[in-house]
């Protein structure tokens, strides 16, 4: 099993709890009303309406400053919003822990690859896959065969069935990224926060990992932030903008970029948000 | 899929046989315990005692530090809390309606409430245990929960044993506070608890509990539970993202650490027939931690070896010397933090037996570069190429 395996294989994962997608995917995962974050009276974010569909791969863009890292530092109870709601599947995210805003199903991946370097690959899938998180069942708990299953089809998916018994230290900084990934889907999240992924990679690891999200698209909602507009070009169907942190337009690529205050956001005065 | 050389190396067979460990460490626990006491004088196996005792806390620290990460420098409070409850036991073994001599000093006539439960040997090993426990669980949940960490972390715990340390001077009527409270005179089971027989006993018994301590670590560290430990020490945030709540994990290591410390002051108070406050000195609590350090963080077996090891030393060489333990105490630490990161135990394992391996002719050749021959993808395709039905 190489590399490019990731390309080609699907994501039939046997992940147990994770509600199937049903036909009628109207239905809107997460709602995010006149959000407001102000850190010592800076608005970070400023009352920001936003939707994501269930089902929806959804690109955010916008230039530095813009406040997308925490959007979805809002979204996974890191920062606590100063006015408005966050709702997933139509629940308040208001006063919720991170812990338990991801085993709601949110799951987050990071700018930089975080993974727990001392321990090998498969452990770091198998504490993602962990279905019971209490620090009791931890204890007394035992991986199930159906968590094997996940974790060993989880590898094949990331390309790292050969070093799944080497540490995580070891891996270059693509297969972190990988690796990352896979324990997000491990947690089997119905929702995919992905902080850009593709930083610092190689275009071949960029494409390999474009296809590796469109993979997941098939069954899980995502949310990508991404600066490098090629990789934007070959994953986005959806685009969202974000400046000054709210939301400036949304649309197809393509409308975006012949979007007269897009262009001005990015190539007129966008110095000043530095 | 799952077989390569790399993975059939790594993970032997462990289920089939668990038990095997364990007997194997009980076979050298009871082979120390008897042999001991025939090849070392009297005075010698004492001091080996107390050695023997202390490594029980250093499998403690392992626990909080060398696995969790958290660097825990009031563990003295533990270790002179479980030393109290079991000289406090022992000083209640006196004929009916008196109590401690002591307590004549200061014009206490009757014996203070704290004291009564410990009139039961039971309650009395169950307060070596829980006290110290209770103390460290709500030290932890007070820390932990409001997500301090590192640094500061330390620094709490130091200041905790600060606390401690002049609460229990302070407390002359209650526990005859500088003076401590000694046990040597005092029966335990109809023998004088600082007779021959029962120190022998005593120490018999702290190789035991190394043993039992060990096999607890063993069995927190091994596993998810452990595997969560480590994956704390490395990333919390990001354990904290996928799903899991650091800080009962941390209060939960912290007691039982906490509990571990308890019963090594326990022994260590009757191997040296006193507990006074001054185990709760910021000195002897860093000292736990270097024995940890000298052995080698996050493997059981070095914090074992690291207290001996430093604890002979420290014999031998004031011995020898008086005035140079000191130097020589902080120049170990300066060249294991400098040279040795991974302790002795770490340097034996990743540099020393490699080495050996290769000298004697065990490690398998590379005849081109390491980086090709040893990756596991070229590997596997190798595997791949010689049995193609696979």
């Amino acid at each position: 099993m190489t590399n490019s395996t990731i390309l080609t294989a699907s994501f039939p994962f046997p992940c147990y709890g994770s509600p199937v997608m049903t036909e009628n995917i109207a239905t809107n995962i997460l709602e995010i009303d006149n959000l407001t974050v102000s850190f010592d009276g800076f608005k970070a974010l400023n009352a920001l309406n936003f939707s994501l569909e269930t089902g929806e791969l959804r690109v955010i863009i916008g230039p530095n400053g813009a406040g997308k890292t925490t959007f979805l530092d809002t979204i996974t109870g890191k920062v606590q919003p100063t006015q408005g709601q966050v709702r997933f599947k139509g629940r308040n995210l208001r006063n919720l822990n991170e812990h338990k805003i991801s085993r709601l199903g949110i799951g987050r991946k990071f700018q930089t690859p975080r993974v727990y370097l001392n321990l090998t690959v498969r452990d770091n899938l198998d504490l993602a896959c962990n279905r019971h998180k209490g620090v009791l069942q931890t204890l007394f708990g035992k991986p199930d065969h159906g968590e094997r299953l996940t974790v060993a089809g989880i590898l094949e998916t990331i390309g790292l069935g050969a070093k799944a018994n080497l540490e995580a230290a070891l891996l270059s900084h693509g297969e972190k990224q990988r690796l990352e990934i896979g324990m997000l889907v491990a947690q089997s999240p119905d929702l995919l926060l992905v902080d850009e992924p593709v930083a610092g990679l190689t275009d071949e690891e960029t494409e390999n990992v474009g296809n590796l999200l469109l993979t997941l698209a098939e069954n899980h909602s995502i949310i990508v932030i991404e600066h490098d507009m090629e990789f934007v070009r070959q994953i986005a169907r959806q685009v969202s903008v974000l400046h000054q942190g709210s939301l400036l337009c949304e649309g197809t690529m393509d409308e975006i970029q012949s979007n007269p205050r897009v262009i001005e956001v990015y190539l007129g005065p966008s110095e000043e948000e530095e | 899929m799952e077989t390569s050389k790399l993975s059939s190396a790594a993970r032997p067979s462990r289920r089939s046989k668990w038990w095997l460990e364990p007997a194997i460490a009980l076979g050298i626990a009871i082979a120390f315990a008897v042999i001991m006491p025939f090849v070392l004088p009297v005075f010698r196996l004492k001091l080996l005692g107390r050695f023997v005792a202390l490594a029980i806390a250093a499998l403690g620290i392992d626990l909080i530090w060398g696995y969790t990460g958290l660097l825990s420098l009031g563990h003295g409070i533990f270790f002179a809390l479980g030393g109290y409850a079991f000289a406090m036991h022992l000083n209640l073994q006196l004929p009916e309606g008196e109590i401690p001599n002591f307590f004549s000093l200061y014009g206490v006539e009757e014996l203070p409430w704290i004291w009564q439960p410990f009139n039961s040997l039971p309650l009395t090993i169950l307060a070596i245990l829980i006290v110290p426990a209770i103390v460290a669980g709500l030290l932890g949940y007070l820390v932990f929960r409001n997500r301090i960490k590192g640094v500061y972390f330390s620094i709490l715990t130091q200041a905790a044993l600060l606390v401690f340390f002049n609460f229990f001077n302070g407390q002359q009527e209650l526990i005859n506070g500088t003076n401590g409270l000694s046990t040597n005179r005092y029966e335990i089971f109809g023998v004088a608890s600082g007779s021959n027989e029962a120190q022998l006993v005593f120490f018999q018994l702290s190789v035991m509990m190394v043993w039992l301590t060990y096999l607890l670590c063993r069995w927190l560290t091994q596993g998810r539970f452990g595997r969560m430990l480590v994956a704390i020490r490395d990333d919390e945030v990001r354990a904290r993202f996928a799903g899991y709540d650091p800080t009962g994990f941390k209060i939960l290591v912290f007691a039982i650490s906490g509990a571990i410390a308890g019963v090594s002051g326990a022994l260590y108070t009757v191997q040296t027939g006193l507990v006074t406050p001054s185990f709760m000195e910021v000195a002897f609590s860093i000292e736990m931690v270097i024995w940890v350090a000298v052995g080698g963080r996050a493997s059981l077996i070095g914090a074992i070896l690291g207290a001996l090891l430093v604890g002979s030393a420290q014999t031998f060489l004031s011995e020898w010397s008086p005035e140079t333990w000191l130097f020589f105490q902080g120049a170990l630490f300066l060249i294991v933090v400098t040279v040795l990161p991974n302790g002795l135990y770490g340097w034996f394992r990743d540099w020393a037996i490699p080495k050996l391996r290769s000298r004697l002719g065990l490690q398998p050749r590379l005849i081109t570069y390491p980086d090709i021959d040893l990756n596991p993808e070229v590997q596997q395709e190798h595997d791949e190429l010689d049995n193609p039905d696979r």
